[in-house]
């Protein structure tokens, strides 16, 4: 099968099975629920054979030279789409979005069997569903820029509705809430993408660089590839060819072209550069999405509201969306801004960690608790993400809290969804979450309390389950880099254990259960045992064994880590370099100026208007040796 | 020149104009066929919708046509390729930009008239005025969008004006759509005095209501001042204002906008569909027509090469086209008069730059009040026709947005300025859709017996679930969600926003930030409406309302929501399209 048509296939089954939904007759909801099982199970089954290691490339499947995992971008299709805009149906995967892509469609099928209670107008709750599954696998598949804000908005919808129709008592209220965050999060990401897409330039890669980011079909060599790019970049009429290519941009923003100020003779934040309004912009609706404090405060709403197959995406799924974004975007293609910026980006994912968990203990909503230690575990993530230790070229440390990060999302993805699940066991019978109120269940449902413990325990982060690992990996690279955050974040940890045995001591343990709807309680069936327990399966199993994760994941990861290292370094060279030019250029310019005709300023010679306006000025301009003595000075004063 | 000659020039001319000037002739003869029918008693049964209907597809055809006669490719080929020339003694300008809204214009007519048949307003007797009235308003708005005259622009504002008073009080019996009907009448009567003087005033400072004439005497009068204003600055400003009054009135931008709620409330649905999209369509183009108009010369005619500019402007301003001077046509070579014509051209947009600064200040101020007004407004609403037509107040917001960024590019870059203008037909082009379609959905359960208040559509989608699907969609659109046409158009204006204010305009920047701002804000009273249909329970005592899918009714509503979808995943035929339409503005 070629790419474009396995990715497209596994992107789009869901929405396929959404539409031939629409034909099913109304009266038998149980086939409804069941093919909708039937897709997401197809899904999950093409990505786990696209897991399978095997030695040849291009087969289809995730490509492993020599036992270890392609570190590069695999995979890929370019097709046209808005050749007009520049817009193009690009995707592929690598080792960041491929772990994500199975956490994706293994959680789908999971939640989509957990929805079997479900039986309030199922016909649209499955056809929802299933577009929301392919808005998911569409954002971790997307390398368009523009194709990844379709996909990113895409799942709103979907998500607003099942909220708001199959959600508790505040559904209304959680729903819109949730929608209002994430929309305004994706305004700034879209004013965002518009300036990053102004302000690239094809035309200034060279041919290998645009090979390498499909702009060109990789296969070509010699003269068909001088062809092909001549033909797609260097000859096209527009004086700059513009791109919305994640990987174009992402070697574009490490050549510093986002490195020009968003307003000439802008003061304050105003003069800050593009690259930087981008990142921030960018960031905030990633950490909307992640979420992290300030922003985390539609989280305990939609989470406690959703019915609890959606609480298992949103926790499972939905939150890492955000880490995704901020490891695949913010990160390669503003990276000075990122680097300027670590001291914020840490500060926020540690607050959140704190802040999660003292709120989580407080909680007397099981539910809620659950959903505040998500915040509280995804500001791990963001930690990781963001610890920027390295500038010697030694880019172990940040590679070890980006895997750590990376670890964390898919651990945090299969024991939050668990947890979310067991919460809904139990409040299917009772039909309460008061925390007070529980008591005993391990009497009354012993595998069901059995698998519950060994799930919180893995949200815990006890060593030997997939909580550990993240953590752990987190909080080591972080000592590199600042000391203090170190020691707060490996605290937390008290907290967790805290909160989380307390809740164990509340729910499961104790005498006996005397809460409401007592005669209600009944063991756990198949279907909820076989859920949870496959979940806590892969909980124990990642825990044991990481390196089933890692070796996908590690060498793409790893080479992020050092290419941006790697920038780090040259950073001051490529400054000098580019300042040295601009200046010859202004000098040249000065002295080809014909003071005889002032009034052309702003217009070319054939009469039209310069494509590029005021052409940028130095803002003042200083002597290369300036520059180079300030760049130098900057770069010391940066060594821990 | 003597008058025999003068006379039989003029009608060479006309006759000359009129070969491009069919769809519109079309369209009369449509009148005064349905008018004649209803004076015989044979022919009086024959039902006026065939004749509307016939006459408005001709007109399409005919407007197709004149994309056709030229042997390309593609329609956009063939839309690009049209040479802009001025018609009618340089009255109306025909290019590509007149031929797509006129293209826009006669396919609204077409799919207004099928959607007026299926929900049964007017009814037999009625057909006949209705039509005629919406046939006579469309050849109006077919001269506002390709008015290169001032007195154009207010015959057009008044010929599209006056048949929409009409047909808002159609509604005979009903006391609110009088009231609505006076409330226009008088707006609009109001507006229109003050924009002619307006244009009087302009007229007096620059000499001409011929706006190429008009501009370049503008540029004329500016580069001569140099630093320091022109002394007639305040007339200018002054009539500039007052012009936009009129303007501001069709589009009903704020703070002209009162009229706008209570028209809709009072007039039916159908004719809020056609308010809100021909009528729209057609300020929206005038208004870029205009303010393009003023702040960038495409092409300056033979007679107006003036050497010495300044001496030109301080002994007299240039003579209009038509007198010509005879020595600097004699003089130079053909070469030496294109060098000559460019750069002169050149320095007189550099000199028209306080005008294009005063435009969007102008423009783009009164952009981000209506756009923050109306969604803000649209909050309060529990009618849902009141509902829309805020929401229709907040939309011409977003588009006159994309009126100032490329006032500001045409100084900068006519290529961007190019694609600025293409981003305003992309919206204005997929807004039709999204608004024909909401005002047929609701024509269609008023005709199930629906009430028109929020609260009245309660659970709607247990009974006529396609309908309310389609209008989820479209009220998603409306918002700006991807995948769908809405998210396009604002995608693009977003867009050509920040090309602007990236390129020495931070006041684009501002205006990018609140319509960003904006778009969360309406989010919240769209989303209530899809709440209240979806998700809240119909109430008790309400009868069962159903529109099945299948329905005529059902099959016109899905006809409007596909291209909806369609447009925003495969938009990039209807793009070209647009580029090549604004190509005719900036060429």
């Amino acid at each position: 099968m070629d790419n474009v048509t396995l990715l497209s296939a596994v992107v789009f089954l869901p929405a396929f099975g959404a539409l031939a939904l629409v034909f099913f007759p109304k009266e038998n909801p149980q086939l409804m629920k069941r093919a909708a099982l039937l897709v997401t199970v197809l899904v999950f089954a093409l990505t786990a054979w696209m897991a399978i290691p095997d030695g040849e490339s291009g087969s289809g499947r995730f490509g492993f030279s020599g036992g270890v995992a392609i570190a590069e971008m695999q995979n890929t299709f370019n097709e046209e789409w808005i050749p007009s805009f520049d817009i193009e149906y690009y995707m592929g995967i690598d080792g960041i979005s491929f772990p994500l892509i199975l956490l994706t469609s293994f959680i789908s099928m999971l939640s989509m069997w957990a929805s079997w209670p479900i039986n309030k107008h199922v016909k649209a709750y499955c056809i929802l569903f299933l577009l929301l599954e392919t808005g998911m696998l569409g954002v971790f598949m997307s390398l368009d820029f523009f194709l990844f804000y379709v996909f990113w908005e895409v799942m709103l919808l979907p998500m607003y509705f099942l909220i708001g129709v199959w959600g508790g008592p505040r559904r209304e209220y959680a729903a819109i809430k949730f929608f209002l965050f994430t929309l305004v999060g994706s305004v700034l990401m879209l004013i965002a993408i518009l300036m990053l897409y102004f302000n690239t330039d094809l035309k200034t890669l060279s041919p290998d660089q645009l090979q390498a980011a499909h702009v060109v079909d990789a296969s070509l060599t010699g003269e068909a590839l001088t062809a092909a790019v001549n033909e797609r970049v260097y000859e096209r009429p527009q004086a700059e060819v513009h791109t919305f290519n994640l990987l174009a941009l992402r070697t574009l923003g490490q050549n510093g072209a986002f490195d020009d100020k968003l307003v000439e003779d802008g003061w304050w934040i105003f003069g800050a550069s593009i690259g930087h309004w981008a990142f921030v912009l960018l960031l905030i609706g990633f950490i909307i999405k992640v979420p992290s404090v300030p922003f985390h405060t539609w989280l305990p709403d939609a989470h406690v509201e959703a019915p609890t197959p959606i609480s298992m995406i949103l926790a499972g799924v939905l939150l890492k969306m955000g880490g995704y974004g901020i490891i695949r975007i913010c990160y390669p293609i503003c990276p000075q801004a990122g680097y300027d910026l670590a001291y914020w980006v840490c500060g926020l994912g540690v607050v959140s960690m704190v802040y999660g968990a003292f709120a989580a203990m407080a909680q007397k909503d099981f539910k809620r608790l659950v959903a505040y230690s998500s915040v509280s575990h995804m500001g791990y993530v963001l930690l990781g993400l963001g610890v920027w230790s390295t500038v010697q070229g030694n880019a172990e440390y940040w590679a070890m809290g980006m895997n750590g990060a990376m670890f964390q999302m898919i651990g945090h993805g299969i024991s939050s969804a668990g947890m979310f699940f067991l919460v809904g066991v139990i409040y299917d019978r009772v039909h309460h979450r008061n925390l007070d109120e529980f008591g005993g269940l391990f009497a009354k449902m012993p595998i069901y309390s059995g698998l519950a413990m060994g799930i919180f325990f893995a949200g815990l982060g006890l060593p030997g389950l997939c909580g550990f690992i993240g953590e752990v990996l987190v909080t080591l690279s972080v000592w590199r880099f600042s000391i203090v955050l170190a020691v707060i974040s490996a605290s937390v940890v008290i907290l967790t254990a805290g909160y989380i045995l307390w809740t164990i001591q509340r729910v499961y343990l104790g005498p006996e259960y005397k809460g409401p709807n007592a005669d209600k309680i009944r063991p756990a069936d198949a279907r909820e045992i076989t859920i949870a327990g496959t979940l806590l399966a892969f909980a124990i199993l990642f825990g044991v064994f990481p390196q089933l994760v890692f070796n996908y994941m590690e060498p793409t990861v790893t080479q992020q880590a050092k290419d941006l290292s790697q920038w780090r370094i040259d950073e001051p060279q490529r400054r000098i370099k580019e300042a040295r030019r601009k200046l010859k250029n202004l000098s040249k310019s000065v002295s080809a100026t014909n003071p005889q005709t002032p009034t052309n300023e702003g217009l070319s010679q054939d009469g039209r208007p310069d494509r590029k306006p005021a052409p940028r000025k130095l803002p003042e301009q200083p002597s290369p040796e300036a520059i180079a003595t300030s760049t130098t000075l900057k770069t010391e004063s940066d060594t821990p | 020149m003597s008058f025999t000659e003068i006379i039989s020039d003029l009608i060479d001319n006309t006759w000359g104009s009129m070969a491009l000037f069919e769809p519109e002739l079309a369209l009369c003869v449509t009148i005064v066929v349905m008018l004649l029918l209803r004076v015989f008693d044979g022919t009086r049964r024959i039902d006026s919708f065939w004749v509307a209907l016939a006459g408005s597809f001709v007109a399409l055809l005919l407007v197709i046509k004149g994309i056709g006669q030229i042997d390309q490719q593609t329609i956009a080929d063939g839309v690009e390729s049209i040479k802009a020339q001025t018609i009618f003694t340089e009255m109306l300008v025909y290019d590509s930009m007149t031929v797509f809204f006129r293209g826009l214009l006669m396919s609204f007519a077409v799919l207004f008239v099928i959607f007026t048949k299926i929900s049964g307003i007017p009814d037999r007797e009625d057909a006949a005025d209705f039509y005629c009235l919406v046939l006579g308003s469309i050849i109006g708005m077919c001269l506002m969008v390709s008015a290169n005259h001032l007195l154009i622009v207010f015959l057009g504002i008044e010929m599209a004006s006056v048949p929409s008073y009409v047909l808002v009080g159609m509604l005979r019996d009903n006391r609110k759509s009088s009231e609505a009907s006076l409330k226009y009448v008088i707006f609009g009567a109001g507006t229109a005095g003050v924009m002619l003087y307006g244009i009087s005033l302009l007229a007096g400072v620059l000499g001409s209501v011929h706006i190429p004439t008009m501009a370049r005497n503008l540029a004329i009068l500016l580069q001569a001042s140099g630093d320091a204003l022109p002394q007639a600055s305040v007339a200018l400003a002054l009539g500039g204002l007052m012009l936009m009054v009129g303007l501001a009135f069709k589009l009903s931008a704020v703070p002209f906008h009162f009229w706008c709620p209570d028209v809709f409330e009072g007039a039916s649905a159908e004719v809020n569909a056609f308010l809100s999209v021909a009528s729209k369509a057609a300020a929206m183009a005038l208004l870029i027509r205009v303010a393009i108009g003023f702040s960038y010369i495409s092409d300056l005619p033979q007679a107006t090469i003036v050497e010495d500019n300044k001496a030109a402007a301080t002994s007299s301003l240039a003579p209009e086209p038509g007198s010509t001077s005879p020595v600097s046509m004699s003089l130079m070579s053909v070469t030496e008069k294109s060098a000559a014509k460019d750069s002169s051209r050149r320095s007189l947009n550099i000199a028209l730059e306080d005008s294009r600064s005063f435009i969007v200040m102008l423009v783009g101020f009164l952009a981000m009040l209506t756009c923050t007004f109306g969604n803000l407004a649209a909050y309060a609403q529990t009618n849902v026709k009141r509902l829309m037509a805020y929401s229709s107040i907040a939309h011409a917001g977003y588009m006159m947005m994309a009126v100032a960024a490329a006032v500001h590019l045409s100084g900068v870059d006519t290529e961007a300025a190019r694609s600025a203008v293409a981003s305003l037909i992309l919206y204005m082009s997929i807004y039709f859709f999204m608004n024909l379609g909401t005002f047929a959905i609701i024509a269609f359960l008023r005709n199930a017996r629906l009430g028109e208040e929020i609260r009245d559509y309660a659970g709607l989608v247990y009974t006529s679930p396609g309908l309310a699907i389609c209008f989820v969609v479209i009220l998603m659109s409306l918002i700006g969600m991807p995948p769908l046409g809405g998210f396009v158009g604002k995608f693009r204006i977003f867009a050509a926003l920040y090309d602007a204010g990236s390129r020495g305009s931070p006041w684009l920047l501002f205006m990018l930030a609140v319509g960003g701002i904006n778009t969360a804000i309406s989010l919240y009273y769209y989303l209530r409406l899809a709440k209240t249909m979806t998700i809240d329970e119909p109430p008790e005592d309400r009868l069962p309302v159903a529109v099945p899918i299948t329905s005529p009714g059902g099959v016109f509503v899905v006809l409007m929501t596909l291209p909806v979808v369609g447009l925003g995943i495969w938009w990039d035929t209807i793009h070209t399209w647009v580029l090549a339409a604004a190509s005719g503005l900036m060429g």
